[in-house]
């Protein structure tokens, strides 16, 4: 028997996703979109893949959204204790390595490519990715999920090092629009936090009616 | 101590009634039948410095080391029963590496200090063990903490020092060393210095034949702990021998 067009009863949740981090003078910007799709299926237009970590440590969570939830709670409590244990803040890299060590352990049974951002006291700000296979690598700015693949150009042709914040901000805004303007498996909202030592501050961003800003309207061909 | 045991020093998870656990007690008498052993936290870096006894001449001359590292940049010195330091090392090497490998950085030594600490403190709790009969003390150091010192004891309580002595003549070492500025003290003065003491206290009378262990922890290494180099060792070394002399002439008069 054949049943057409129902995948979205069988499929996986999966945030099919742009998610996003850089650094900046002073801190980390982090973004991403708010679909969850499964299949076909938009199964919510609001979802939060920024999750925080500790107080000055969040994750983008891009893949099985089953597998990153389970992993980031896994890393929060376990930082958490840490914490208690040691009697002072988490560094970023000693989170990265915790979820480097879960992805890489079972990545046979997981689909989580997950960026992790935030500032301390010893490094500042600082941003490391993890994708699929477990990896672990710290960049100056990276992209995820299965909207960064229409954004690479953009990324490489905008990205500056050392920007100030509210630059860094709106070059977040304006990748993770592109790429939820190309990508059917992003969309929503555009979310974004702001990390610094300060804390963290948090928008959300509604996508603007198209034509997308800058984005001249149509090209046309010209004929004889 | 004036009460023996009278029935309340069998079990390490007895109280005595006037609030004694005597199993600790007499793992503190372990440590003092040991070599002296000392530590000095200076401008730059620490220096662990051993009072070796040497039991037999047949012995070889490395052998019975009291003096170990952790990490790369973290040493452990030991006074008491050697076998039983031997265990708290390989504990606080596995320590380090599953710090190592769970958060991708060195172990810092306070953490270590706390986790070391409990293991040791877990042997005082039950019947069916006995305590670690050692005292030890751990150091290291690096251009963001600066040098840092940590001694523990058999009961499994531990604090920071600027510098701490234990063993045979921790008294006497303990007066020396409350006379020095090691605030101020580079590594050189801190060698020099911790040579000197570990000569001075040494009981040749009792204690024929021992060998001076010097390990540091310092800028000069490079934040590494390493036993120290034959031409540091010398310093020490002489800077002992001729304190030594000294003290002797004194008491000709």
């Amino acid at each position: 028997m054949e049943m057409s067009g129902n995948d979205w009863m069988t499929a996986k949740h999966s945030t099919g996703t742009t998610i996003m981090a850089v650094e900046f003078d002073g801190g980390v910007v982090i973004g991403a979109d708010s679909r969850t799709s499964t299949g076909s299926y938009i199964a919510s237009r609001l979802t939060d893949k920024l999750y925080q970590v500790t107080d000055k440590i969040y994750c983008c969570r891009s893949g099985s959204a089953a597998d990153t939830q389970a992993i980031a709670d896994i890393v929060r409590y376990s930082m958490n204790y840490h914490e208690n244990q040691t009697g002072c803040e988490p560094l970023v890299a000693e989170a990265a390595s915790e979820f480097r060590n879960y992805c890489y352990n079972y990545r046979s049974s997981l689909m989580a490519g997950i960026i992790v951002a935030g500032w301390d006291k010893e490094n500042g700000g600082q941003v490391y990715s993890v994708p699929l296979g477990g990896m672990l690598i710290r960049q100056n700015c990276t992209i995820g999920g299965s909207g960064s693949a229409y954004v690479y150009g953009f990324v490489k042709e905008f990205y500056r090092e050392r920007m100030a914040k509210d630059e860094c901000v709106e070059f977040v805004k304006k990748t993770v629009l592109h790429a939820m303007y190309h990508d059917g498996s992003s969309g929503g909202v555009v979310r974004i936090a702001v990390i610094t030592k300060d804390g963290v501050e948090r928008n959300v961003y509604f996508a603007p009616p198209e034509p997308l800003p800058n984005v001249s309207p149509v090209v046309r061909m010209v004929s004889a | 101590m004036s009460s023996i045991g009278t029935g309340y020093d069998l079990s390490a998870s007895q109280f005595s009634p006037d609030g004694r656990v005597f199993q600790i007690d007499y793992a503190g008498k372990a440590v003092e039948q040991s070599g002296t052993l000392i530590g000095l936290r200076g401008k730059n870096g620490v220096v662990l410095a051993v009072e070796k006894i040497v039991r037999s001449p047949l012995y070889e001359e490395d052998s019975g080391s009291r003096i170990y590292s952790v990490d790369k940049h973290i040493g452990i010195a030991i006074a008491g029963l050697l076998a039983d330091g031997r265990q708290i090392v390989e504990t606080a090497r596995k320590e380090a590496l599953n710090y190592k490998q769970q958060f991708d950085r060195p172990i810092p030594i306070k953490v270590l200090n706390d986790r070391i600490s409990s293991f040791i403190h877990a042997y005082t709790l039950y019947s069916a063990v006995r305590p670690f009969g050692v005292s030890v003390i751990l150091a290291s150091y690096s251009p963001e903490t600066g040098p840092q010192m940590y001694m523990i004891e058999p009961s499994g309580s531990s604090y920071g020092y600027s510098g701490c002595a234990t063993g045979k003549a921790k008294q006497a070492a303990k007066t020396e060393i409350e006379k020095l500025k090691l605030a101020d003290m580079d590594i050189e003065e801190l060698i020099t210095q911790a040579g000197k003491i570990i000569y001075q206290v040494h009981d040749e009378l009792k204690d024929k034949l021992f060998k001076m262990e010097l390990s540091w922890v310092c800028e000069l290494s490079d934040g590494l702990h390493q036993i120290v180099p034959d031409e540091w060792y010398k310093k020490a070394y002489t800077a002992g021998v001729e304190s030594k002399r000294d003290d002797d002439s004194d008491n000709d008069i």
